[in-house]
């Protein structure tokens, strides 16, 4: 234990006193918690749409004037030629072009129907995908109306139609930010863990202490607790302002699930992480080689959890790869305690995976470490 | 001589590959001893020393330090040892006085103790004016006399020391070398490697490796005689001139 306590206060000395990691440590997180989830929204809007007009009827406009009003869409460019609009999209100005025919008004007057044309530029496709459905519903919107309009002033009898209502549960207004940040936290503790805890223990390497104290009796599980024990705590550190700071201050994210179950998680990843980190350390002679490698690993671990994309969707490999990811666990416990309010019966499996990972990558690193070549 | 043996080497090897690093040496050390351990860059020198402390595992041959097996009980090895490698490897970012705190801390010093170790040290080493200041501040002959008088902290029965005074000026070797003799005085036996001829001088005894095997081994007055040399540099032309692998 006394030796324990020597290494701690070694280890804490050193982090606070190095000039280029602690920026790195503090600020970074918080900066990147404030810029991600501002970018990582899936809400398409400003959607560019080129109107054709061949009718310039009243009904054509208030068409147009639906369209507009809706708030997803931008019209961009207004004339009486398909080519002119085509261009647009050829230019990749335009993401969608609308086509009304002539004789819109006339024809939908007397015989109760037209069409009109979509094109859609699907070189984004999130954007021409929603933004053709947000045109269609409201053309079909539209078509309702008039469809009420001309029925009632043939006062025919009342028109039968089924209306769908939705509500949607937890995230109720849809805001990808409350999706988004608590997810990006777990992203920001893996990083604390993988990157930090590797990158110090390989920088002795590099530096050349370490073999001044592998010639000390210091037990070789007292030197991995004196590395572990000041990165876990800058974890647990930076999650917390992350989470009580920034997620309910800046996103007014407040958790509905129990904070000591979230807290339980959180400590039993961190381990799981940090032996990730203290694992590349035990393979990698220079900082270089553990960057390159921990960032490979950042990589899946960033793309296939869960984060961005959803896992039902992955391939089946892709799904097996994304089970393998201690990130895809935290990541679901977040959002399923901070925003279901998910109690510790529900994520007991996660537990239970998470709990395996810390075992796994912790012992296969304290086996791998050597005081003797 | 029936003085007592704390390095014992008995055909110890070490192979990287086909690679004979270290080939079949065998030697004992005494204590209080100066002993020199002298060889061409690459003769194997490191790599023997390496074994010695623990460090690595020899291929075959055995060897005893302070009584016990390199193989089994490395770990008794590094409480009766102090090392100072060829790197300087104290922490950088750490002041004098922390530096040490921590390695005094380690080798299990008592508090009372570790007060006065710090205190007479920082005396002797007339670091007084700088036990705040970062070690990397401190000029190399200031840093490799703290590193020295770190490794000996715990008082240790042996201290191997590599390069010890490699790119310091003479004067501050000088300085170094009273260090070494204080803790000759105190009981300490002192296994050092070198590239300053004048310093083997200093050796009760030396060894001279060549290829990876002992080419010659004496006090070095004896070694002069028996190569008809005027000083230690011609012996060590000599012997050194016959190197196949550097």
């Amino acid at each position: 234990m006394r030796t324990l306590k020597f290494l701690l206060i070694k280890e804490f000395k050193q982090i606070f006193r190095n000039k280029a990691l602690l920026p790195m440590i503090f600020a970074l997180p918080i900066i990147q918690l404030l810029i991600i989830p501002l970018a990582a929204d899936y809400e398409i809007k400003n959607i560019n749409i080129a109107v054709v007009d061949h009718d310039h009827s009243g009904y054509a406009a208030d068409l147009i004037a639906k369209i507009t009003a809706s708030g997803y869409f931008r019209l961009l460019d207004y004339s009486d030629s398909f080519e002119s609009a085509y261009r647009q999209m050829e230019a990749d100005e335009a993401d969608l072009i609308l086509e009304i025919p002539q004789d819109f008004e006339k024809e939908l007057v007397i015989t109760g129907q037209q069409k009109v044309f979509i094109a859609v530029n699907a070189i984004n496709g999130v954007k021409g995908s929603l933004g053709s459905n947000y045109l269609n519903n409201i053309i079909s919107d539209f078509n309702q109306g008039i469809t009420a309009e001309l029925m009632q002033a043939s006062s025919a009898g009342p028109m039968k139609k089924i209306e769908i209502t939705s509500l949607n549960w937890y995230n109720p207004y849809l805001n990808y930010q409350v999706f988004m940040v608590p997810g990006i936290l777990v992203l920001l503790v893996t990083m604390v863990g993988a990157y930090m805890c590797s990158l110090n223990i390989v920088k002795e390497k590099e530096v050349g202490t370490i073999e001044q104290i592998n010639v000390t009796p210091i037990r070789k599980h007292h030197y991995i607790l004196g590395k572990l024990i000041p990165f876990w705590i800058i974890g647990m550190f930076l999650f917390t302002v992350g989470f009580f700071v920034i997620a309910r201050l800046v996103y007014g994210i407040i958790p509905l699930g129990n904070l000591f179950v979230l807290y339980g998680f959180l400590a039993l990843y961190l381990i799981a992480m940090l032996g990730f980190g203290l694992l590349i350390s035990t393979y990698s002679q220079t900082q270089q080689q553990a960057m390159s490698v921990v960032f490979f690993f950042m990589m899946i671990f960033v793309l296939m959890s869960g984060l961005f994309t959803s896992i039902d969707s992955m391939p089946d490999w892709a799904q097996l790869v994304a089970y393998c990811n201690p990130a895809t666990y935290f990541i679901e416990v977040m959002r399923m305690v901070v925003l279901k309010g998910s109690q510790l019966s529900d994520i007991r499996l996660h537990f239970a995976v998470v709990t395996g990972f810390a075992l796994l990558f912790n012992s296969w690193a304290i086996i791998n470490y050597r005081k003797t070549s | 001589m029936s003085r007592e043996v704390v390095i014992h080497t008995n055909q110890l090897t070490k192979q990287f590959g086909d690679f004979t690093a270290v080939d079949a040496i065998s030697f004992d050390v005494y204590k209080g001893e100066i002993f020199g351990f002298l060889g061409a860059n690459g003769a194997g020198k490191t790599t023997a020393m390496r074994m010695l402390c623990g460090l690595s595992t020899p291929t075959s041959g055995e060897a005893r330090i302070a009584g016990y097996d390199v193989y089994r009980e490395t770990e008794k090895i590094k409480m009766h040892i102090g090392y100072m490698s060829q790197k300087f490897s104290l922490y950088e970012d750490l002041t004098v006085g922390e530096n040490i705190r921590f390695f005094g801390g380690i080798y299990g010093l008592s508090d009372q103790a570790l007060k006065e170790k710090s205190r007479s040290l920082i005396d002797s080493l007339g670091l007084k004016k700088h036990q705040n200041s970062l070690v990397a501040s401190l000029p190399l002959g200031w840093k490799q006399k703290l590193a020295f008088s770190v490794a000996v902290i715990h008082e240790p029965s042996i201290v191997f020391l590599d390069e010890p005074t490699g790119g310091v000026d003479p004067i501050t070797r000088r300085q170094f070398w009273d260090l070494i003799y204080d803790a000759v005085d105190r009981g300490i036996t002192v296994f050092v490697t070198t590239h300053y001829m004048d310093e083997a001088e200093y050796c009760n005894r030396i060894s001279m490796m060549v290829d990876g095997v002992i080419a010659a081994m004496d006090s070095p007055g004896n070694l002069k005689v028996q190569f008809n040399a005027a000083s230690m540099d011609d012996v060590f032309y000599d012997l050194a001139r016959a190197a196949k692998r550097s």
